[in-house]
C-alpha cells in the first residue's frame, strides 16, 4: 500500500516537469511578447516608443534571451527559491499576486463546494427515495434549469437587479471603505454581507449536477439486494438508507476532486470577473491577455499541478472508502 | 397436519398486487397454506409464478408503491419465553405497518431470509462480520459489541467457514459464491429464528456447492428446530428440502400435497408437464418434452385456468370459461383442475 502510494507520487515528478514544459511553451505560442503587446497599448494611447527604449525594456525582463534559457531561469526560482517570477503587467512578483488572490479564491471555491454537497446531497436523497413524486419533478426541474443556466448570466441579472431594485452593490466582496481596510470583525461582517451571492452563484451548476448524480446512484442502490438483504434484519428506514446505499452512492464524489482541486484555486473566470471578486480567475485571463507569461505560465503550471495532484488524491480517497479497490490494489 | 403446538405460519388467501402504468399485476391470487415449526414447505413453480413475492409479502418486503397486498391474512405465532410455559402471541404482519417498529422486530429475529444472489447480497464497502453482527445488535439489547463479535465468529464457524476469527473481518468481494452463501445464512440465523425462508439460495451455485449449501441448511433446520420455505425452479432440490410441495403457476396455487405425494402421484396437468421436462438417471432414454407455449402476459385477464392455453388436457368451453377450485381429491392432496 505504502508502495504503491510512493510509487504515485514518484510518477508525479516527470509529469509535472512535462507540464512545466508544455505551460510555459503555450504561453509562449502566440507571436510577440509582453513588451510588443505594451508598445502596441502605448501607442495606441498616442505615446511614442523609442526603438532604444523597447530594446532596453526587452533586454530588462529577459526576453532577449533565448526560450530554453528563459524556461530554465523560471524554473530554477521556483524550485531553487519558491520565486514564480516577476509580472511585468502589474510590475511585482507574481508571489505577491497570488498570496493576494489565492486565499479569498480558496474561501469562495470551497464554501461554494461545501454549500453545494450540503444542499445538494440531502435533496438527491430525497429525491431518489421519492422517485417520481411532486417534490422530485421539482428538483428535476429545477436541477435541469441549474445546469442549463450559464452562471455569469445569472450573475450580471441579480447583480442588476438588486442594484436597481433594493441598491445593493453585489459587485466585489467589501463595501468601499473595507477596501483597503486591515482585517476586523467588522470587515468580515461586511465579507459575510457580500460572499453569499457569489457562493450561491458559483455552487450552482455544481448543486444541480450532484442532485442529479447523487438521485441517479441512489437509484442504482436501492434496488440491489444488498438494501433488501439489510431490511429483511429489521434495520430501520433511516439507519439502512444511510448506512448501505448513500454510503456507496456518493462515493464517485470523491472522484470528482481532481476536477475540484484546480477549481478551487481558478475560481469560476466569468461569475468572478462579472462581480468583480479578486480571485485568480480573471487574473489569468488579464495575464493571458497582455502576455504577461511568468504570470500566467505560473497559475496554468499551478492549476495543472493541482489537477494531477487532485487525480491522486481522488484515487487514496477512493482506497479508502472502499476496499474492493483497496484489494485490487495491494495484490499487483 | 394438524399440530397447532408446532403451527408457526398461516398464510391465508394472500393476495398482492401490483399497480403499474400498463395494468395491475396479480402477482399472488389467494395463496393459502400452513407451516410448522421443524418442517419445511418447497414452493415450485417458474419464473414470474408469484414464489418470491409470496415469500417478500411475509416479511412485508413487497416495494410499495407499486406493490400492495390487498386481501388475506399472514398470521405469524410467536412465543414469548421459554419452551413449554411460553405465552402464544399471534400477529398478522398485513396489519402491522410496512416498515414499522413491530414489523422490524419480527425480520431478522424470527424470520430469516436468504436470497438469490449471494455475490449482491452484502454491501461491499462493510466487513462481512459487521453485516452479519448488526442483525445481534438490532435484535439482542444489551449486548456487547464483543459478545456480538464473538457470536458471529461461532456462526461463521457452524456454517463452514474456515478461520472464521479471521474471515469475520473480510470484505464480501474476498469470499466465494459458496462462501457468500454461507455467510448469508449465518446472517439469517445468527438470532436463531423460528422460521427461515430460503429465496432460490442455491439457483447461482454451482452444483458441488449446491450440495453442500442445501445439507447445511437441513443440519441447521433440524438442529434449530425451524419452519423451512423453500423456494426453487428446481424440482430435484425442492423434492430434497421440503416435507410439502406447493407447485405454483401465474399466482395460483395449482397443486398442493405432501413431497411424496406429489412425486409419486402428481396430478395436475401443469405438475406433470414440469415432471417430464426433467432428465431422470433411471429412466429410459428420451426426448425430454419441454411446456409448450410461454407464460401469458402478466397483465392478462384470463377468466379460466391460467394454464388453458399451454395445457394438453384442457377442455375448451369448461377450463377457459371459469376457474376450477383448488379441491382436496386424496386427503392433504390438492389439486384446481376440473379433471378431477
Amino acid at each position: 500500500m505504502l508502495v504503491y502510494i510512493i510509487r504515485r507520487i514518484l510518477m508525479l515528478i516527470p509529469i509535472l516537469i512535462l507540464m512545466s514544459m508544455v505551460a510555459f511553451f503555450l504561453i509562449e505560442l502566440p507571436p510577440g511578447d509582453w513588451v510588443s503587446t505594451r508598445i502596441t497599448q502605448l501607442e495606441m494611447s498616442g505615446v511614442q516608443v523609442s526603438a532604444d527604449e523597447a530594446a532596453r525594456l526587452i533586454a530588462q525582463y529577459g526576453l532577449d534571451k533565448p526560450m530554453p534559457v528563459r524556461y530554465w531561469r523560471w524554473v530554477e526560482g521556483i524550485v531553487m527559491r519558491g520565486n514564480w517570477g516577476f509580472s511585468m503587467q502589474w510590475n511585482k512578483p507574481v508571489n505577491e499576486i497570488l498570496a493576494e488572490r489565492v486565499p479569498m479564491t480558496i474561501v469562495i471555491s470551497l464554501s461554494a463546494l461545501l454549500l453545494s454537497w450540503i444542499v445538494a446531497i440531502p435533496i438527491g436523497i430525497y429525491s431518489a427515495t421519492h422517485q417520481y413524486s411532486f417534490l422530485d419533478y421539482v428538483f428535476t426541474i429545477l436541477g435541469f434549469i441549474g445546469v442549463a443556466t450559464p452562471g455569469f448570466l445569472l450573475a450580471l441579472i441579480l447583480a442588476w437587479v438588486l442594484f436597481a431594485k433594493f441598491g445593493f452593490s453585489m459587485l466585489g466582496l467589501y463595501s468601499r471603505e473595507y477596501l483597503e481596510a486591515p482585517w476586523s470583525f467588522a470587515k468580515f461582517l461586511d465579507l459575510l454581507k457580500h460572499i453569499w451571492l457569489p457562493l450561491i452563484l458559483v455552487g450552482m451548476g455544481n448543486t444541480a449536477g450532484t442532485i442529479r448524480v447523487v438521485r441517479n446512484n441512489l437509484l442504482d442502490e436501492l434496488n440491489k439486494q444488498y438494501v433488501i438483504a439489510a431490511r429483511s434484519k429489521g434495520l430501520s428506514e433511516w439507519k439502512l438508507l444511510l448506512k448501505y446505499p448513500v454510503r456507496l452512492a456518493i462515493n464517485p464524489l470523491l472522484s470528482t476532486v481532481s476536477f475540484i482541486l484546480p477549481g478551487l484555486v481558478s475560481g469560476s473566470v466569468l461569475i468572478d470577473i462579472v462581480l468583480s471578486l479578486q480571485t485568480t480567475g480573471p487574473v489569468l485571463l488579464r495575464a493571458t491577455l497582455a502576455q504577461d507569461m511568468y504570470l500566467a505560465g505560473s497559475i496554468v503550471l499551478i492549476l495543472s499541478a493541482l489537477t494531477v495532484v487532485g487525480a491522486l488524491l481522488g484515487d487514496l480517497l477512493l482506497i479508502v472508502v472502499d476496499p474492493r479497490i483497496r484489494f485490487g490494489r495491494a495484490e499487483k | 397436519m394438524t399440530d397447532t403446538a408446532n403451527l408457526f405460519l398461516e398464510v391465508d388467501n394472500l393476495k398482492t398486487y401490483f399497480f403499474l402504468h400498463e395494468g395491475t399485476v396479480k402477482a399472488v391470487d389467494g395463496v393459502s397454506f400452513n407451516l410448522y415449526k421443524g418442517r419445511s414447505l418447497g414452493v415450485i413453480g417458474e419464473s414470474g409464478c408469484g414464489k418470491s413475492v409470496t415469500a417478500h409479502s411475509i416479511l412485508r418486503l413487497v416495494p410499495s408503491p407499486p406493490g400492495r397486498e390487498v386481501d388475506g391474512k399472514i398470521l405469524l405465532h410467536l412465543h414469548e419465553g421459554s419452551n413449554g410455559s411460553s405465552t402464544e402471541e399471534i400477529v398478522d404482519t398485513l396489519k402491522l405497518e410496512r416498515n414499522g417498529p413491530k414489523m422490524r422486530s419480527i425480520r431478522g429475529k424470527e424470520i430469516g431470509m436468504i436470497f438469490q444472489e449471494p455475490m449482491t447480497s452484502f454491501s461491499p464497502v462493510h466487513t462481512i462480520g459487521s453485516q452479519i453482527m448488526e442483525n445481534l445488535l438490532l435484535h439482542t439489547p444489551g449486548i456487547s459489541k464483543k459478545e456480538a463479535r464473538d457470536r458471529t465468529i461461532e456462526m461463521l464457524q457452524r456454517v463452514g467457514i474456515a478461520r472464521a476469527h479471521q474471515q469475520v473481518d473480510a470484505y464480501p468481494h474476498q469470499f466465494s459464491g459458496g462462501m457468500r452463501q454461507r455467510a448469508m445464512i449465518a446472517m439469517a440465523l445468527i438470532c436463531g429464528p423460528s422460521m427461515l425462508i430460503g429465496d432460490e439460495p442455491t439457483t447461482a451455485l454451482d452444483v458441488t456447492i449446491q450440495a453442500q449449501i442445501l445439507d447445511l441448511i437441513n443440519d441447521l433446520q433440524a438442529e434449530l428446530n425451524m419452519a423451512l420455505m423453500y423456494i426453487s425452479h428446481d424440482l430435484a432440490v425442492v423434492g430434497e428440502m421440503s416435507d410439502e410441495i406447493i407447485v405454483m403457476y401465474l399466482g395460483l396455487v395449482m397443486e398442493h400435497a405432501s413431497t411424496d405425494e406429489i412425486f409419486d402421484n402428481p396430478l395436475h396437468p401443469y405438475t406433470l408437464a414440469l415432471w417430464r421436462s426433467i432428465p431422470t438417471i433411471e429412466g429410459k432414454l428420451e426426448r425430454l418434452t419441454p411446456i409448450s407455449g410461454t407464460l401469458p402476459s402478466p397483465f392478462a385477464h384470463i377468466p379460466g385456468c391460467p394454464f388453458f392455453s399451454r395445457c394438453e388436457r384442457r377442455i375448451p368451453g369448461t377450463c377457459d370459461a371459469a376457474l376450477p377450485p383448488l379441491k382436496e381429491v386424496a386427503p392433504g392432496h390438492w389439486v384446481r383442475c376440473v379433471l378431477y
